[in-house]
């Protein structure tokens, strides 16, 4: 395997890491509104990804940043092509990100019920154009010789595409149903899992479709096999998630998510970006990729640090493993106890524990 | 407008905002960290309060900052196509090892620190903001690494077939002589701002005789860092003139608009009439200052632009050359002029609260308080200064900015891109400032009771 490849594969794993983890913060944001039933329900879910959703988000910073790296083309023409579609995923991301930060600084029904809309429109628009970016990798896109996009907007929102965005949209939605069931306990935990349930009465058959009709036009053997695999753990997940195996279920979305990046990137190698007007015009891992000195600098930092990247991140989610229940919620804080300032509670003993 | 034009503008829009929030994120990550440890090592609680209170400011500016991060990365792939599929193979090296070695890094410490108050033992958890605030240290390095290439490309080549660049040396890369100079001297700024923060917040509250124990302490840790910061970001400063005028002497003569080359030269604090050439009515001179700034020798020779502009005629080609004067000329005045403010003002300060005094003079918290936008337009005018004085380079010598520009984006594209960015970064800001002013103005956390379970309310969302 040459060392392109391999940048091909780091980045792949780069995507599996940012769709898995902030695939069920995007789910999070968008059932914070549907699930909850008042303010401690939704700070209770809010506070489940409360210490993560930032270095879940560096995934992306990273995956952007290997592809810059590594495939200076596949990075120029991708992002130049995708533009408006990408400046509303940034505006999503940037308003959703400061939604956590702020919305519990403020005492009022107001303020938070806008940051809540603000934290599910910043949710629902990336969830979907993720999915409508990476159908549109898969499928090609209009490029000339000069490897520059040649369409626009709309050319993404072709029927592949949008089904591609439906899919991650409920399976992100699943999968955060899922990771709320497995983070909390109480009422609001059986909520979560019949949610699940029922998402998954769209999630599976919109997902079985995109796989059928990406291997019918772009598989090969190998990817047959991983996109029969993701079927299977997203029915497993599912089956998990029906007997109330909370933690199974997890693993079950995650690893579907996962063997779903790796069909699509399996089926995209040796592309990058394919161009649907020539197949002569299209960016390959060869043609796109950094010169040998680059990679193979980028490839010991990779080796060396993404094991302690994953060894830390793992370390945050071992020590906020506990379940969250509205008792940890500090209580609502009335106008007088606001005056604390730090979005915090009157009792001592609040917090997140 | 041109694309290339609009492209500009929203570069520079985007980016200055992003450098509101991130300096002062370097130095008070740092500040807190060592309000945390205080409080660990003394016992004493007014440190505990201290750290909380402007561990509130330091995760508003932290938010803003991380979100508008994540646009300086795109931006290069979305309006300057052409300057990333050229540098990408140098460029990209360093802006994926800060995601990974330091973005990382502090983005997942952040978290434990929020949520870790009542989880982590606290020792493990003073580690926390310790390791963000390195992380936070470090980030700046590799995204100043990334620049200082831009300014001084060192370690790559010129690929003769694709006629792109590729990295020869990430040794030279990381410890090109442009970012030993250039990261401590953003570094040190950053702590001015922090320090002028501190200084601002507490001088509010001791003009109202509120909280003095815990903004009396806050006011001298916040004097004494912008003292100390702001001279020594001077000194680097002049450490990075000389550089200048070796590796960018356009950059040094455009900051003097000198234009012929003087031996010695003088440098003029104000001058009134036309930059672009020579016809001065009026202006304030110190005879020898420019010769030792960039030369460290009174009567050392500092080119002038037409002279360089015509040694740059021959080395690439017929073309115009220079940066817009009157913009480097003022820029480089007001970084140093607001910064040397700063620095008074914490020298006064230091000065008036000496021996555990408390200064009575309205004048004084007044200029505290208002003096905290000087920091900022120091470094929003260094920044200004050191980027509009590369043009008309993207990266020095290689590319220019006008070959840099995405060449399959359209004029509507940038224009709807830039409207939603300066509309949503305007939004921000003012919450943000609504924020932290309101935050302020209540106050550090009251003491907790002797025997309750927690020390004093913790974070949380």
């Amino acid at each position: 395997m040459n060392l392109a490849t391999f940048w091909f594969i780091l980045i792949a794993i780069l995507f599996t890491g940012y769709f898995v983890l902030e695939g069920f913060d995007f789910g999070v944001g968008i059932l914070l509104s549907l699930l909850s039933r008042d303010e401690t329900d939704r700070r209770v879910m809010i506070n489940t990804i409360g210490p993560v959703w930032d270095g879940n988000e560096v995934w992306l910073i990273t995956a952007g940043g290997a592809m810059f790296a590594a495939f200076p083309l596949w990075y120029a023409s991708l992002f130049s092509g995708f533009y408006l579609a990408l400046l509303i995923i940034l505006v999503a991301l940037i308003v959703r990100g400061v939604c956590f930060e702020f919305r519990s600084k403020v005492d009022s029904v107001r303020w938070r019920a806008n940051w809540d809309r603000a934290i599910f429109a910043g949710s629902v628009l990336p969830a979907v154009l993720w999915g409508v970016a990476f159908a549109n990798i898969v499928r090609g896109v209009p490029l000339n010789a000069a490897h520059v996009y040649t369409g626009n907007l709309l050319t993404l929102l072709n029927w592949y595409g949008l089904l591609g965005g439906l899919v991650t949209l409920s399976l992100f939605t699943l999968h955060g149903a899922i990771f709320l069931s497995l983070r909390i306990t109480g009422v609001l935990r059986d909520r979560a899992r019949r949610t699940a349930l029922g998402v998954a009465l769209a999630a599976v058959p919109l997902a079985a479709a995109f796989l059928a009709a990406t291997q019918v036009s772009h598989g090969r053997p190998a990817t047959d096999v991983t996109a029969g695999l993701a079927a299977v753990a997203l029915l497993g997940g599912v089956a998990a998630a029906f007997r109330g195996r909370e933690g199974w279920a997890f693993a079950g979305t995650a690893a579907t998510l996962a063997l779903a990046v790796a069909t699509l990137f399996g089926d995209l190698w040796p592309n990058v970006l394919p161009s649907s007007t020539s197949a002569a015009f299209s960016l390959t891992v060869s043609n796109a990729s950094s010169a040998h000195y680059t990679l193979v600098v980028m490839s010991w930092v990779a080796v060396i640090f993404t094991p302690i990247v994953l060894g830390y991140q793992g370390w945050t989610y071992w020590v906020f493993r506990k379940r969250l229940t509205s008792s940890d919620i500090p209580a609502a804080k009335t106008p007088a106890s606001s005056s604390t300032g730090l979005g915090g509670t009157q009792r001592p003993a609040g917090g997140q524990s | 407008m041109t694309v290339l034009e609009l492209s500009r503008w929203q570069f520079g829009i985007t980016t200055v905002y992003h450098f509101i929030f991130v300096p002062l994120t370097i130095g008070l990550s740092i500040l807190v960290a060592c309000m945390q440890t205080a409080w660990l090592v003394k016992k004493d609680p007014v440190y505990l309060r201290m750290t909380k209170f402007f561990g509130t400011i330091f995760l508003i500016n932290f938010a803003v900052g991380v979100v508008t991060g994540i646009v300086e990365e795109f931006q290069f792939g979305m309006n300057w196509s052409a300057y990333s599929a050229f540098v990408g193979n140098v460029f990209g090296a360093p802006l994926a090892m800060e995601a990974l070695l330091a973005f990382f890094l502090e983005s997942t410490f952040i978290g434990l620190w929020i949520f870790g108050w009542n989880k982590l033992p606290p020792r493990l958890h003073l580690a926390t903001i310790w390791i963000a605030a390195i992380g936070t240290n470090m980030s700046a390095y590799f995204i100043l690494a990334a620049n200082s290439w831009m300014q001084h490309p060192v370690g790559y080549r010129v690929n003769p077939v694709t006629h792109r660049t590729e990295l020869t040396s990430i040794v030279a890369l990381l410890t090109n002589s442009t970012v030993l100079a250039a990261w401590p001297h953003v570094i040190l700024a950053s702590f001015v701002i922090a320090g002028m923060v501190v200084i601002a917040v507490s001088a509010w509250h001791l003009a109202r005789n509120s909280q003095t124990d815990v903004f009396r302490r806050a006011m001298r840790i916040g004097l004494a860092v912008t003292l100390a910061a702001g001279i020594a970001t001077a000194v680097t400063g002049d450490i990075q003139a000389r550089l200048m005028d070796s590796q960018q002497p356009m950059k040094m003569a455009a900051a003097e608009a000198l234009y012929n080359t003087s031996a010695p030269a003088s440098f003029s604090l104000f001058t009134i009439g036309s930059l672009s050439g020579g016809k001065e009515l009026w202006s304030v001179r110190v005879p020898y200052l420019l010769s030792l700034i960039a030369t460290l020798n009174p009567h050392g020779t500092v080119q002038g632009i037409d002279n360089v502009e015509h040694a740059y005629d021959k080395k690439y080609g017929p073309g115009s050359y220079k940066p817009v004067i009157p913009v480097t000329y003022w820029s480089f005045r007001l970084m140093i002029g607001f910064g040397m403010l700063a620095t008074l003002l914490a020298l006064i300060g230091l000065w008036l609260t000496r021996r555990r005094r408390i200064p009575r003079a309205r004048w004084f918290y007044r200029a505290a308080i208002w003096g905290v936008a000087l920091p900022y337009l120091a470094t929003t005018s260094g920044w200004i200064f050191t980027e509009m004085g590369r043009q008309p380079w993207t990266v020095f010598g290689l590319m220019t900015t006008a070959q840099s520009v995405s060449p399959g984006v359209t004029a509507s594209s940038v224009i709807i891109s830039m409207t939603v960015f300066t509309l949503l970064y305007g939004a921000l800001a003012a919450i943000a400032w609504w924020l932290t002013i309101r935050h302020v103005k209540v106050g550090a956390p009251a003491e907790a009771e002797p025997g309750a379970a927690e020390p004093l309310p913790v974070f949380s969302y």
